[in-house]
């Protein structure tokens, strides 16, 4: 150590010009006359002589600007739709007061046809925000955040992330091994992905609040080549995306929904 | 009534829009503010990790987690604000590892430096310039992290110290403190010997 530990910082400051006016001065004037300073000094300057070599400096590879460039795209094309036009056609219709006998009326019809086409319409991003969800965690190579077969460990990560307590079975008994979970957004909102495995396949299984307007019906579809199953139970909703045949997506449900135990 | 609810409505409908529209603007700006800042990304990323695949996969969910919340930026120093998220990406990404020192008792670090850190292969020994940056870089990597960080920030990102105080989020006196120590164990292990030996 120099005979000063207290002008350390400060040397190391003054080597990197982050010393202010006053504190400069004040330190170079210690400098001249003090010895085992400047030693220390020479020594610092050194050792930044030796970091200046350009070979420690890094540059991206290729491959990454690929593979960013990839999530990039696969994100924007992740993001909701633009309004429709007719929702918009509709709004403006009615605004601009031509439309029925008064603004009042077509407030009201605006309110209602509105009421009656969002949650369509918002079903409709939701599956496609499922899909996207699902085909950039395998893109990314981002599918689980907590990586473990174990459902002791599953569930109990996701408390207080979210305020809803998705089942977690065990289903390697039936061919489905548990592979771990992660949280992702869908509708703008933190929701619990459990993710199993069926053979080299990987099913997302998308939990959240049942929405209050939702239909208790299951849907089975198949888009862009990937099966969506969804269904409710116990006041959560259900929606499993892979890209298995819907036959085993079926199968799937039945052994979740048999082992679920809240 | 009626005038109570679809205001409601039509304002939901102009969230939807407002969040849509832009998002093509979002997306090209987003490219154009932090795409140059790759290298700084990756940079950092490496000598965290100390692994070149590793580092491409910090850096990318880096980059994911950073599109995702780039509204939140403010819309000062971008490369800080970037790199803040690569290292909590890399956080995460070892937060399991059963290895790593916790970063808890780090700050108490003023003991000599464990002997497997001394130990490794003399400057000397080494030829050529490519072995020789190939030797220093082994041996920032040997450095325990918070040290390897500052100092990574500092000399090679080149960022001030209020921004590194920033992004590894401890005072700045702290940071120096950091910077110091790691400077002292480089100087250790990399320079020749001056008679200065007066370790107290």
């Amino acid at each position: 150590m120099t005979l000063h530990p207290d002008k350390l910082p400060l040397l190391h400051a003054l080597a990197d010009n982050e010393l202010d006016a006053a504190n400069a001065v004040a330190l170079e004037a210690h400098l001249r006359s003090c010895g085992d300073c400047r030693a220390e000094l020479e020594r610092i300057r050194a050792v930044r002589d030796l970091l200046a070599a350009p070979r420690l400096r890094d540059h991206a590879p290729g491959s990454l600007h690929a593979r960013v460039d990839a999530m990039l795209a696969a994100e924007g094309a992740a993001a909701p739709a633009p309004p429709r036009p007719p929702r918009a056609g509709l709004a403006a219709h009615v605004l601009n007061g031509r439309w029925a006998s008064g603004a009042l009326a077509g407030a009201l019809a605006a309110s209602l046809a509105l009421l009656v086409a969002m949650p369509q319409i918002a079903q409709t991003d939701t599956e496609e925000q499922l899909v996207q969800s699902h085909v950039r965690s395998l893109l990314v190579d981002h599918v689980v955040d907590v990586q473990t077969s174990d459902r002791h460990v599953v569930k109990p990560w996701f408390n207080g992330k979210i305020d809803f307590a998705p089942p977690v079975p065990e289903l390697a008994a039936s061919g489905f091994p548990l592979v771990g979970g992660r949280l992702d957004y869908i509708d703008d909102r933190a929701v619990a992905v459990i993710v199993y495995r069926r053979r080299l396949h990987t099913i997302n299984l998308f939990v959240r609040p049942a929405p209050t307007l939702s239909l208790p019906l299951g849907v089975a579809m198949r888009r862009e080549g990937y099966s969506l199953l969804r269904w409710t139970a116990g006041g959560l909703e259900y929606w499993a995306v892979s890209d298995l045949d819907p036959k085993e997506m079926a199968l799937f449900r039945r052994d979740y929904a048999a082992q679920a135990v809240p | 009534m009626t005038g109570r609810f679809w205001p409601r409505l039509v304002r939901s409908a102009g969230d939807v829009r407002a969040s849509h529209v832009p998002s093509d603007d979002r997306a090209e700006r987003f490219r154009r503010v932090m795409l140059p800042h790759m290298d700084a990304a990756y940079m950092l990323a490496r000598y965290l990790t100390r692994d070149p695949d590793a580092a491409e996969d910090v850096v990318q969910e880096a980059f994911l987690r950073a599109y995702r919340s780039f509204d939140g930026w403010r819309g000062d120093a971008p490369k800080a604000w970037l790199l803040a998220i690569v290292r909590n990406c890399f956080l995460t990404s070892v937060a399991d590892a059963a290895n790593r020192a916790p970063m808890g008792d780090v700050d108490g670090w003023t003991e000599d430096l464990p002997p497997e850190l001394i130990e490794p292969r003399s400057p000397e020994s080494l030829l050529g310039e490519k072995r020789e940056a190939a030797m220093l870089r082994a041996t920032i990597e040997q450095l325990p992290e918070p040290f390897r960080e500052a100092l990574v920030l500092r000399e090679l990102e080149e960022l001030s110290y209020r921004d590194i105080a920033t992004i590894t989020g401890v005072p700045i006196g702290t940071v120096m403190s950091r910077l110091a120590r790691a400077r002292q164990m480089l100087a250790e292990l990399l320079l020749p010997d001056q008679p200065r030996e007066a370790q107290a």
